[in-house]
């Protein structure tokens, strides 16, 4: 008889849990590699030229960073929510409202007020429509104690058939010649680039700011502390005095509101236009939560963790092109890593040990 | 293999007699049960009576095979028998009916009971047992819906769900473990009719209470355990509630009383009038009223779930009270936030201490605040002050003699031990005007223990009103000044420690007395 038996480990050194994170993401390039093989790739081949297609160049980097912007950005956020043992899956969905209400913003003010103005104004806009967005889920699990994850994760097509409607529809811009889509946001809207990319220096400097404030704000402040208690143990948040409702609503409106300031970058960044929920977002909201996962739910690792996804997003395009492979490449991918991620920390919180037991022995 | 055939011709065989002889049992060398005699013969219910902690759950759980002693062994009819697991107790015609019932809360009772019987077939599993379960309900008298979902039954007629589980696979012999802990005095006395139906059928019953009451009214032969040896066992006709009650309390109350006498202060709690349900809807506290006063350390004794954890939880504003004051120096705090609470002097040491006291993922020094990092001390309006947190968590440390490397490991790298040092030291050290422990010795060593109730001796005299909550009463004798014994959710008695009165505590902590 071969027993498994597994006791919880409680000496988890900084080096131990590095460690668990390279083994794990090596592991699960073991895993895609098989995945190329079948398909009839060279693997080696494959995540060579993912790797060399974002960071490998100077066009392929400034890709890169573009994309690092919404994961950053939301991932930070996520990394808030997570702490709280909060499980927003609904960035997605947060991202799209934010990207609604900073369109609406920017059509309806742009012409009025000067860039100086418009621009915090959008992205007030889009922090206030992430938030809202986020408060639903909270509110419905504090009073009617509704999972929040089926919760986050309906709410996202709420949101995105709620943009369809409204961009085929009441919103659809005349510029855009009967295609669905709201017309151009006013120049004076519309976020600088850095000369050369696609990166819009206002986004990226906002989400470094988020990651580095909420960093101090979730070690350093009650605020932060409050959540870190409710997370590891409600029956003693309970105990020691902390407002749930407060605590939690606070949160997912930090939470909603950074998803919503993606959706703003997006939209006034890159499209100038909102258009349909798939060219808005490409699943950002998502992607997130294995960023926040890769970053030990700590917001300033989320730099790093969203330039590494963002990496893979940028190389499977890459790959997509010259190896003629799917687009759902990316995805299997990022699930993949994902899953081996978690797997990891099963095995840095556990020690397991294989028993060759002896079934005379009672 | 060969085991196996003979335990399948044993299911035929009614148990006539069963005994356990000289059982020993010890959990890493703390001994829980030690050369313990039983014996049952068929028609016969027998009383096992004990504090929590006597080692009676053990007992079953050995004849039940979930444990293997140490040393002894188990007779059915004469012939030596191994328990080596559940499976095997139930096909020597024994069943147990746990204090906590083992059922799925959203399927029918019939769907439950098919889920542990051994003849269930696997295609429309129910009509088969229906007739089963309808022949049962008829012979015992269970009336029960067979149809019915578990989560619409009361708590009584769950109960007869799980003897009917156990009837159905031939159990001869029922274990009942706290059987009416969870019952109202009318599905009590259901429940015993029931037992006296089947007791002239034939069965044999092990009935665990600590209540004296109904250990009186139904069996016929009762044995006293007490720290896991017989003290005592006697035919209830030949017997009276005050001697078993002295066997269980295990001598005559010793007054050990050498600590200072010190004048009563001001009133700091009182207590009206309150009723609190539990965590299953039903009325865990009945009218309790009580007050305390400075320089005062009140002891409450029962055996647990009594409704000590309700009362303390309600005063420290974790539990709603449904009616009733609270009032600290006169101020009221019923219904108050746990914050608002603690922050007008109140302090508490968790029963749960794991559930309720920490959070096992953080630092030391972050659970050395929990109930404290609002305070100006620890953190501005938004930032929170770690150096003197650091600082504070240090003196805790070393005042309590917290055995950890650094305070900057994880809590749940502590053992419980430690775990309880801190919690205590972080409730004391903001001096509380009242400190709500319950069993704050439980699970310490002997000098952790001993310097525990120094500290609680020391805060009485500093002017603070401890309210302690224990079940080990030369605890209670050492410390208190006034000593109230609950049962059901009712005070038995409150009276001064040095009352000739508390001889008969036993008796209170059994239900059986009340002054």
């Amino acid at each position: 008889m071969i027993k498994i038996k597994t006791t919880n480990r409680y000496d988890i050194t900084p080096f131990r849990s590095f460690m668990t994170i390279v083994l794990s993401l090596f592991a699960a390039l073991m895993v895609i590699s098989i995945i190329f093989l079948i398909v009839g790739v060279n693997p080696i081949y494959a995540i060579t030229e993912i790797f060399s297609g974002s960071f490998g160049s100077v066009y392929g980097f400034k890709e890169t960073v573009t994309k690092a912007i919404p994961l950053i950005l939301i991932g930070t956020g996520l990394t808030l929510a997570f702490r709280a043992k909060f499980w927003n899956i609904g960035a997605e969905g947060q991202l799209l409202m934010g990207a609604i209400f900073a369109t609406w913003a920017g059509l309806h003010f742009g012409q009025k007020l000067p860039p100086v103005l418009i621009v915090p104004l959008i992205f007030l806009a889009g922090f206030i429509g992430g938030a809202f967005w986020g408060i639903i889920p909270a509110i419905l699990k504090i009073k009617y104690s509704i999972n929040e994850v089926i919760s986050t994760l309906m709410l996202n097509y709420i949101c995105a058939e709620f943009l369809t409607m409204l961009i085929v529809g009441p919103w659809k811009g005349k510029a855009r010649f009967g295609f669905p889509g709201t017309n151009n946001l006013p120049d004076s809207a519309i976020l600088g680039l850095i000369p050369g990319s696609r990166i819009h220096y206002a986004t990226l400097t906002l989400a470094l700011i988020f990651a580095v404030v909420l960093c101090v704000i979730i070690y350093k402040t009650r605020f932060g502390y409050e959540t870190r208690v409710v997370g590891e143990n409600p029956d003693a948040g309970k105990y020691a005095g902390i407002n749930f409702l407060k605590t939690t609503l606070i949160l997912m409106a930090v939470s909603g509101g950074l998803a919503g300031v993606a959706g703003v970058g997006e939209v006034a960044g890159i499209h100038h236009y909102l258009g349909y929920p798939a060219s808005i977002s490409s699943g950002y909201g998502f992607t997130a939560i294995i960023v926040a996962w890769l970053a030990k739910l700590n917001p300033v690792y989320t730099i790093i963790s969203g330039l590494f996804f963002a990496g893979i997003l940028v190389g499977g395009d890459a790959i997509q092109i010259s190896l003629g492979l799917p687009a759902a490449t990316v995805d299997i991918v990022n699930g993949t890593l994902l899953i081996f991620l978690i797997m990891g920390d099963y095995f840095l919180n556990h020690k397991i040990f294989i028993q060759f037991s002896n079934k005379s022995r009672i | 293999m060969l085991s196996r055939l003979f335990f399948k011709k044993s299911i035929m065989k009614k148990i006539k007699c069963l005994e356990m002889k000289s059982i020993s049992k010890s959990f890493h060398g703390i001994p829980a049960n030690q050369d313990i005699n039983l014996s049952i013969e068929s028609g016969e219910i027998v009383g096992l009576l004990g504090e929590n902690g006597a080692g009676k759950t053990t007992l079953m759980n050995i004849l039940y095979g979930l444990y293997q002693p140490d040393s002894g062994q188990i007779n059915i009819n004469g012939n030596r028998i191994r328990i080596n697991n559940p499976v095997e107790s139930i096909s020597h015609g024994i069943g147990m009916v746990h204090q906590h019932f083992m059922l799925i809360k959203n399927h029918s009772v019939i769907e439950n009971i098919a889920l542990g019987y051994k003849g269930t077939p696997f295609f429309f599993p129910k009509m088969k047992i229906r007739e089963k379960v309808h022949l049962f309900s008829k012979k015992f008298d269970f009336r029960i819906d067979p149809d019915k979902k578990i989560w619409q039954l009361s708590a009584g007629e769950q109960q007869r769900v799980e003897i009917i589980k156990a009837l159905l696979n031939g159990a001869a012999l029922l274990i009942l473990d706290e059987p009416t802990s969870v019952l109202t005095p009318r599905e009590i006395k259901e429940l015993i009719s029931i037992l006296r139906g089947m007791k002239a059928k034939g069965h044999m019953i092990i009935f665990i209470s600590h209540k004296l009451d109904e250990i009186m009214e139904i069996c016929d032969r009762v044995i006293v355990l007490q720290k896991g040896k017989i003290a005592g066992s006697a035919d209830t006709k030949d017997t009276d509630k005050k001697s078993l009650a002295r066997m269980m309390v295990g001598r005559d109350v010793v007054f050990n009383i050498n600590k200072e006498k010190l004048a009563k202060g001001k009133k700091v709690l009182s207590v009206e009038n309150i009723n609190v349900n539990g965590d299953k809807g039903l009325p865990a506290l009945n009218n309790i009223s009580f007050e305390l006063f400075e320089n005062e350390i009140l002891g409450v004794a029962g055996v647990s779930g009594n409704g000590q954890r309700e009362l303390a939880e309600a005063i420290t504003g974790i539990r709603p009270i449904l009616s009733g004051k609270v009032k600290i120096k006169g101020r009221d705090i019923t219904n108050k936030s746990p914050r608002c609470i603690y922050d007008n002097g109140v302090s508490h040491v968790p029963e749960e201490r794991i559930r309720f006291g920490i959070a096992p993922g953080l630092f030391l020094y972050d659970n050395a605040i929990l109930k404290q990092h609002h305070l100006k001390k620890f953190s501005s309006r938004y930032f929170l002050r770690y150096n003197r947190i650091k600082n504070h968590t240090k003196t805790i440390v070393n005042k309590f003699k917290v055995s950890t490397h650094s305070i900057n490991t994880r809590v749940r790298n502590l053992s419980g031990g430690n775990i309880q040092k801190l919690i205590l030291g972080r409730e004391v050290s903001e001096q509380p005007q009242l400190l709500v422990a319950s069993h704050p010795t439980y699970g310490l060593d002997v000098g952790a223990t001993e310097f525990l109730r120094k500290h609680l001796l020391e805060l009485r005299k500093q002017g603070s009103s401890v309210l302690l909550f224990s079940e080990d009463l030369e605890e209670i004798f050492e410390l208190c000044d006034r000593i109230a014994v609950i049962f059901d959710g009712r005070f038995m008695a409150v009276l001064d420690s040095d009352d000739e009165r508390l001889c008969d505590i036993g008796l209170m902590m059994a239900g059986s007395k009340k002054i």
